[in-house]
């Protein structure tokens, strides 16, 4: 939900500020983090108008909800863990959306992810665990990455819409996924469609005693940084910029835009496919049917909430995550309907897209 | 022929944002006439026509047809007096059939498909009638460009308009569909209907029209009957703009050539040739400019040559090595430099900010970039550097160049240009959209880099920008050089002549106009 460093929406960024002072610095950074913060503020406040139509008292839900996720460590940490893939694969969104390549198939790269990951994670027992890990997200960081440059090859040799092959592409990696866990990597003499469970010395390390938070947390913040080096300190970043915003001034520049969309879409593939890996090593410990929740979908809000920035993405994936883990409070607790906190989320959304909207309009040159 | 007035069209002002696309242009039809309406690009033809139709409203000014004035921004209204206009890109569903394509829109779909078959008949009555060979179940995507045309103007028809508008219909047409085109549109006036023609081509205007109006810079500069008229004169109204100023210079100091172009051509972006065979040098210490009328293969001769279209045929040489075949990066990395036609489509990236703006092509290398990672210091001094150099006025280096004038982004594409030290220099349009101050500064800019040494090849629709500052005028029309000429201001109407297409005769290289007519 931040965007830090950076001028709101199509103003776009401006690493060359080394020598800006702090003060003004930090005053952009708050004028770039006003608009998302506005967009949310007014989400929730339909949401409360919404609850109380409903004949609900709205702070009570929403005390409820907020004590409830930061009540403790271990809440907290749950919250984290809910973060963790959403900020993976925001974060690789953030790099496909500014080069305006619209992968709506993160879910299914997450899934590829996954498969290959456990692939990796039920065979080579002999691994030396450290090099077994790795093996193991490298595998799907690979698969994830290699899903998504499919529907990028098929966008520069063909002219593919990538909203549709992404999506398209989805159905195969989750059908595919339910054909392994029941067939080739389903677990000897199981009852239910799942593979084998990882050795314990393969799973994640966790950070904080006694709860479930593992290092995957870490990964994706320090990814974050490095997805935000490379789009506003890189050359490379910085061709995925320029095509993503002018594709005529690219081909100008010398800039080859197949190579920057390929590279772009597989990178955000790759952080999603990541995020599988992640999640079955620090999570799940094996694979199943349904393994996502819709992480792939729910982390293009994160990406558009950060307004494509990667910092910013860590921000608003704790925010969904907030959100989700109060859903989940609202009902126990509360007796409030899930959907309605999915209609909150949803409201968040629009009014995100909203403000970009708006912002676009005053952004416009004034001669 | 020409009959009482049927349409005024008075002191009608337009502005897109800073852009001034009418500035009070008034014109009148007058009824069961050819009238054209002739001007450059980006004259305001158009947009005038639009605003005629409903499709755009006007900031101020109005519209009177038969006597009662229009309701702006209404296309229904415009239909209901008999407006209607032939677009340059059809309005036509591809998947459908021509009959399909003319009942989209009126009305319920359970009604209107009810009574197709009186809908094909009446297409076909009104195509033999016109002679149209319009078939109404022929499916629109199957037809060729000249058919979808003649589709386009009998749809027109079919909807009872009485007062066509043609935006440049020629455009997309090969000569015997431009003949056929032109001969209807002679029928159509037989019949009682009134045309508007649109076109910046002088012959077709002489040829087909009953009166002519020019329009420059959203105005209309001149109006007359075609028979009192003749394509030099049309040509200077069209092309004529205040004498500039006069820069000083060094008389032309012969260099080795630098840059040779050897029988050129390449294709538009709808494939059809579009540079048709061209062959000039630039030499050291040379400015050659390029003129013509806009749309005679200019752009893609500088996409060609920049290595952002394919060239089909011919060659390019840049101090003997060749660019043609080589990619853009490639020929960036030569000794050659291209100010693009077009700032905002191209040349810069309007949300971005100066800094990195400035190093577009050189994003990769030294000093600009080390190790995969831009150098954030380097860029900042070179931007400060180009901004001081070239007064840029903007109100720091950081700050989108969207927030900049016309003038000051011009400034900041033609030093970043210069600053890479090109042996050739490629400029399409220079001063387009900028203010006076700048346009001078510019231009002086160029005239420097002249006495450095450069070979500099200057596209231009602007005749006076030419004057100023070439050594010497290749005139171009219809992709082809035809002909040379010094840029000698008193011989404004032979290349105007030649900008129209047409070979200055013998007898016509004295002062004296001579009619053509």
């Amino acid at each position: 939900m931040a965007d830090i460093d950076i001028p709101p929406s199509r103003k776009a960024a401006s690493p060359f500020s080394s020598n800006t002072p702090l003060l003004a610095w930090s005053r952009r950074l708050l004028k770039s983090m006003l608009p998302p913060l506005v967009a949310v503020l007014v989400a929730l406040f339909a949401g409360a108008v919404l609850l109380a139509v409903t004949g609900f008292n709205p702070l009570d839900i929403f005390t409820v909800m907020v004590s409830g996720v930061f009540q403790n460590v271990r809440s907290i940490a749950e919250m984290l863990l809910k973060a963790t893939p959403l900020i993976l694969i925001g974060v690789g969104l953030c790099v496909s959306f500014r080069c305006s390549i619209w992968n709506i198939g993160a879910e299914g790269q997450f899934y590829a992810g996954a498969c290959a990951a456990t692939f990796c994670g039920v065979n080579f027992a002999g691994l030396p665990p450290a090099l077994h890990i790795c093996l193991v997200l490298v595998a799907g960081t690979a698969a994830g990455a290699l899903w998504a440059a499919i529907a990028g090859v098929l966008k520069v040799a063909f002219n593919a819409s990538e909203i549709v092959t992404t999506i398209m592409l989805n159905y195969i990696a989750i059908f595919m996924t339910s054909y392994l866990v029941t067939g080739p990597l389903m677990e000897q003499g199981a009852a239910y469609p799942q593979s084998a469970k990882f050795a314990h010395a393969i799973w994640l390390p966790r950070i904080i005693p006694s709860t479930r938070l593992h290092i995957g947390i870490l990964i994706a913040v320090a990814l974050a940084v490095v997805a935000y080096v490379f789009l506003f300190r890189s050359s490379a970043g910085y061709a995925v910029r320029i095509v993503g915003i002018n594709s005529h001034a690219a081909r100008y520049a010398g800039i080859s835009v197949s190579r920057s969309i390929v590279l772009a879409i597989a990178i955000s593939g790759a952080l999603a496919g990541l995020a599988g890996a992640v999640q079955i090593e620090g999570v799940t410990y094996r694979l199943y049917q349904d393994i996502s929740p819709g992480y792939g979908f729910e982390a293009i809000a994160v990406a558009l909430l950060a307004n494509n920035n990667p910092i910013g993405a860590i921000l608003s994936g704790i925010l969904f995550a907030t959100l989700d883990s109060g859903s989940e409070l609202m009902q126990i607790n509360a007796q409030v309907p899930q959907v309605l906190v999915f209609v909150i989320q949803g409201m968040v959304i629009l009014s995100v897209v909203g403000f970009a909207a708006l912002k676009f309009q005053s952004a416009r040159p004034s001669e | 022929m020409a009959g009482q007035t049927l349409l005024r069209i008075e002191n009608v002002h337009k502005r897109f944002g800073a852009v001034i696309a009418s500035a009070g242009a008034s014109i009148e039809v007058r009824e069961g006439e050819i009238y054209a309406l002739l001007g450059e690009n980006g004259a305001g033809k158009s947009v005038l026509m639009s605003i005629l139709c409903g499709v755009l409203t006007a900031d101020e000014g109005r519209i009177v047809c038969r006597g009662v004035e229009l309701q702006p921004g209404s296309p229904e209204e415009a239909v209901r007096r008999g407006i209607g206009m032939v677009h340059q890109h059809f309005m036509l569903v591809p998947n459908l059939t021509v009959a399909e394509n003319y009942v989209l829109g009126q009305g319920s779909p359970l009604r209107v498909l009810s009574h197709m078959k009186a809908v094909s008949a009446r297409i076909r009555e009104l195509s033999d009638k016109y002679g149209l060979d319009v078939r109404p179940d022929a499916l629109v995507r199957n037809l060729s460009v000249g058919e979808q045309q003649r589709v386009e103007i009998l749809k027109v028809l079919y909807h009872g308009i009485d007062l066509l508008i043609l935006d440049e219909p020629t455009a997309v047409l090969t000569p015997q569909e431009t003949d056929r085109l032109l001969e209807l549109l002679r029928d159509l006036v037989a019949d009682g209907k009134t045309v508007i023609f649109i076109s910046h081509k002088l012959d077709e205007v002489m040829r087909v029209s009953d009166r002519v109006s020019v329009m420059r810079d959203g105005k209309v500069v001149f109006t007359t009957d075609t028979s009192a008229t003749n394509p030099r004169e049309l040509a200077r109204m069209m092309v004529g703009r205040d004498v500039l100023m006069e820069l000083p210079r060094e008389a032309a100091r012969q260099g080795e050539i630098v840059l040779s172009v050897r029988d050129l051509a390449c294709n538009n972006e709808l494939g059809l040739p579009a540079v048709r065979g061209v062959s000039f040098d630039v030499r050291r210490n040379e400015i050659v400019g390029i003129a013509g009328v806009s749309g005679n293969g200019q752009s893609e001769l500088a996409l060609a040559m920049s290595g952002l279209a394919p060239a089909t045929a011919g060659s390019i040489r840049l101090n003997g090595e060749e660019l043609c075949g080589l990619s853009p990066a490639a020929i960036n990395r030569r000794s050659f430099a291209h100010v693009p036609e077009d700032r905002h489509k191209m040349g810069i990236v309007l949300p971005l900010p100066l800094t990195e703006n400035v190093i577009l092509q050189r994003y990769n290398r030294p000093p600009f970039s080390a190790r995969g990672l831009l150098r954030s210091r380097a860029v900042e001094d070179h931007t400060r550097d180009l901004v001081q150099r070239f007064k840029v006025k903007a109100r720091d280096i950081d700050v989108p160049i969207q927030t900049l004038s016309g003038g000051n982004q011009q400034k900041l594409v033609v030093a970043r240009e210069l600053a890479r030290h090109p042996d050739f220099l490629l400029i399409n349009q220079l001063t387009r959209g900028i203010d006076i101050g700048a346009m001078e500064f510019v231009m002086q800019e160029v005239l420097k880099q002249r006495e450095a040494g450069k070979a500099i090849l200057l596209i231009s629709t602007e005749l006076e920008e030419l004057f100023a500052i070439c050594d010497r005028i290749l005139v171009i029309y219809e992709g082809r050089i035809i002909g040379e000429m010094p840029p000698d201001r008193s011989r404004l109407d032979e290349i105007g002549l030649l900008m129209a297409g047409k070979e200055p005769s013998a007898r016509s290289a004295g002062s004296e106009p001579v009619r053509v007519h």
